[in-house]
């Protein structure tokens, strides 16, 4: 091949004592060719970068970090640096010696020293909180005091607080005393620590987000299931109609996915409350009586009809394109081969429409999982989802470390999920529109 | 879908009872959307059709909700914040993403598959856990509560679309145009400008109104990043149905449907001619 297009006459091309092709240059072909791809290379790349270093620093660093604080540590370590020391030996049985509570002592006075900014102690309270209600008042009545305590210094804390003379607060302080914990995610789970370090299930009342985790993943799957049962018809009603009636109705699909979220949802608030359109109808066409409104909304129900509604569109628009492909005659060949109608369904035409309904299925489930709007907004009490247990962490209990554990969790679920959509319908086919 | 000729009585029963599902369905999707254009008409600060209403009495109808809505000082800013910080973050998502989306479509692109991953992971992300994350780390580099924050947080969460509908377009796109162009003799910004992106225009527009439409519409980011001063439409809307609710709110949905309607209409004009031109285009 070489040879043919070296006779051929590539004009100004010539080779060299071993035979090979040079350029016009001198230099061989192989190497110039070797340069040119490698330009072309960097090319593409220089395209992508600004884009890529965009989403790395304010999009993936960001997530990263807060992952990070799931395991991140530093208050006991940072605040009580001699305290720790003098806890290295004791056995968490009965309560420090004396000599745990003059390093005590001496870490809070060293910190009250510090300039306000840099205090640590503060901080330390808010974490020991976490862990132990009562904790940071403790601490902060303490540190009010702590100034003039006088030797022994055990007698001067427990006099302070009670919970000093807790070993539960002691064998915290030495649990936590590592830069890195897993007690976001001990929380996370709904386990604790117990006396003897091991991680145990909390009491029954405590126990919060396991059971959440649960019902987000039930809401989901019933979301899920009714956007199939609702979308599965009309796209195949789509599918068969010309196309252009078919482009027609197209609309009443992609009318819902185009309005704003916060349209759709106030749209359910309007249609479902006690007062509202469909209890009013339903009262004044005399079906139920006044006092046998229905609860629609500010709760579970309310959730699945407003979420139904608005991921409806996700689960259409894969589907119908599947659908569309699937050509009428498989129906009728299997039909004129002596199918019944159902048979024919549910052995040919339906096993073709599973690519759509895996990629329908999976989209509708990973949007729906990680939801925090219209539960937030319609879900009430029980029909809150684990997003929002997240944004309530961050923005009311501050508890950030567990949101952030609990948010890890959502996020390595719904990659999982996603990498399963991957592997089902290939990120190619997301097409809006 | 016509009625064939041998269709026995219980195909006839099934084919009308088929259709009678599909348009319940097809009303479910509508009629909440629809619903609201009616009573944001209200005259009375009710969220339901009032006997008025329903008689078509003229006294049951009126503008006080709009009229509402356009003297409110909260109102009118959101309405400026949205499309301010939208078109900015449209404008560098588009950029950004449309380069990304040439370089991405060139075949000897290294690594392809992680970048492309990395780049349309702000749409997979949950939107919670984006907003919780860029909560913090705009917290720490001092632009929380800015508008630069929220625009740099939008821009992220739109290039995804941007990446994904040019690159969709650059899929038919026929490179020998390229190379005739530098052939001639054009400089790689000249086939760019002259050639390349004339083509590829609708796929990149429709990309704009994506990454636009996600701005316009996002909330969950807005709630933990954007300071009063940054309130969108959407943020207003939150706080007006879990503080005081009332009809104003039906009237802003009402001028935002429309804006969608118009929207809706302009993508879909834009895909009929990237049809069309792409059925010029040699395969």
């Amino acid at each position: 091949m070489a040879d043919a297009t070296a006779e051929g006459g590539l004009t100004g091309s010539e080779t060299d004592k071993r035979g090979r092709l040079l350029t016009s240059d001198g230099t061989p072909l192989r190497r110039a060719l070797e340069r040119a791809n490698r330009r072309r290379k960097l090319t593409a790349l220089a395209l992508v970068a600004p884009l890529l270093a965009f989403i790395l620093i304010f999009f993936a660093f960001p997530i990263a970090q807060m992952m990070w604080r799931s395991v991140d540590n530093p208050q006991v370590v940072n605040a009580l640096p001699r305290t720790l020391d003098a806890l290295q030996d004791w056995d968490g049985r009965a309560l420090p010696p004396e000599p745990v509570f003059a390093a005590l002592h001496a870490d809070m006075v060293a910190d009250l020293d510090l300039p306000r900014r840099e205090q640590k102690i503060g901080p330390l309270g808010i974490r020991l909180n976490y862990e132990l209600s009562a904790a940071r008042s403790a601490i902060s009545r303490t540190t009010r005091d702590v100034a003039n305590f006088q030797e022994p210094y055990s007698e001067a804390f427990t006099a302070a607080h009670r919970l000093w003379g807790d070993v539960e607060l002691w064998r915290i302080i030495k649990r936590e005393g590592k830069p890195l914990t897993l007690s976001y995610y001990v929380a996370a789970l709904d386990r604790e620590y117990d006396a003897d370090g091991n991680i145990v299930k909390r009491p029954e009342n405590r126990q919060i987000y396991v059971s959440l985790f649960g019902r987000t993943l039930a809401l989901s799957l019933a979301i899920t299931a009714m956007t199939f049962l609702l979308g599965f018809p009309i796209a195949y009603y789509l599918s068969i109609l010309p196309m252009r009636y078919a482009n027609l109705l197209m609309i009443a699909v992609l009318l819902p996915f185009w309005t704003s979220l916060l349209v759709r949802t106030s749209a359910w608030i309007v249609l479902l409350q006690q007062q509202g359109v469909i209890n009013n109808t339903l009262v004044g066409l005399g079906i139920i009586g006044d006092d046998g409104r229905f609860s629609l909304i500010y709760n579970q129900t309310g959730t699945i009809i407003a979420m139904t509604h608005i991921l409806l569109p996700f689960m259409v628009l894969p589907l119908y394109s599947v659908m569309r492909t699937i050509p009428p005659s498989y129906m009728r060949a299997a039909k004129s081969l002596g199918a019944t109608p159902w048979t024919a369904f549910r052995r040919v035409y339906f096993p073709q429409t599973l690519p759509g309904i895996g990629a329908g299925g999976v989209l509708v489930f990973i949007i729906s999982i990680g939801y925090y709007i219209t539960p937030a907004l319609v879900g009430g009490q029980s029909g809150r989802m684990i997003s929002n247990e997240i944004a309530r962490h961050i923005q009311q209990s501050l508890n950030w470390g567990l949101a952030a554990a609990l948010g890890s969790m959502l996020l390595v679920g719904v990659l999982v999920l996603y990498w399963l959509y991957n592997r089902l319908v290939g990120t190619d086919s997301l097409k809006f529109g | 879908m016509s009625m064939p000729a041998y269709y026995t009585t219980k195909d006839k029963i099934w084919h009308y009872t088929f259709r009678v599902i599909c348009f319940a369905i097809f009303f479910f999707l509508l009629a909440p959307i629809l619903i609201m254009i009616p009573l944001s008409f209200n005259a009375q600060p009710f969220f339901t059709f009032t006997r008025e209403m329903l008689t078509l009495n003229p006294e049951g109808y009126s503008l006080r909700w709009y009229r509402d809505f356009l003297g409110s000082e909260s109102w009118m800013r959101s309405i400026r914040n949205s499309f301010v910080i939208g078109i900015a973050a449209t404008l560098v998502s588009t950029t950004l993403g449309t380069l990304a989306a040439l370089g991405l479509s060139r075949s000897e692109m290294p690594a392809k598959g992680l970048i492309m991953g990395i780049l349309i992971s702000p749409m997979i992300v949950p939107l919670i856990i984006s907003a919780a994350g860029m909560f913090f780390f705009f917290s720490s580099i001092n632009i929380a509560q800015t508008y630069l924050g929220v625009v740099l947080a939008h821009a992220a969460l739109g290039t995804p679309f941007v990446v994904i509908t040019v690159t969709a377009t650059l899929v038919g796109f026929d490179q020998s145009l390229t190379r005739a162009a530098a052939n001639l003799g054009a400089s790689p910004t000249r086939t760019f400008f002259k050639i390349t992106m004339p083509l590829i225009l609708p796929g990149v527009i429709s990309g704009a109104l994506f990454a636009f439409i996600t701005s316009f519409d996002e909330i969950v980011v807005v709630l933990f990043v954007a300071g009063v001063e940054q309130r969108t439409i959407p943020r207003e809307m939150w706080s007006g149905i879990r503080e005081d609710i009332s009809p104003t709110i039906l009237a802003v949905a009402t001028i935002l449907v429309l804006i969608s309607v118009a929207l809706l209409t302009v993508v879909e004009l834009l895909r009929r001619r990237g049809e069309r031109m792409r059925g010029l285009s040699p395969q």
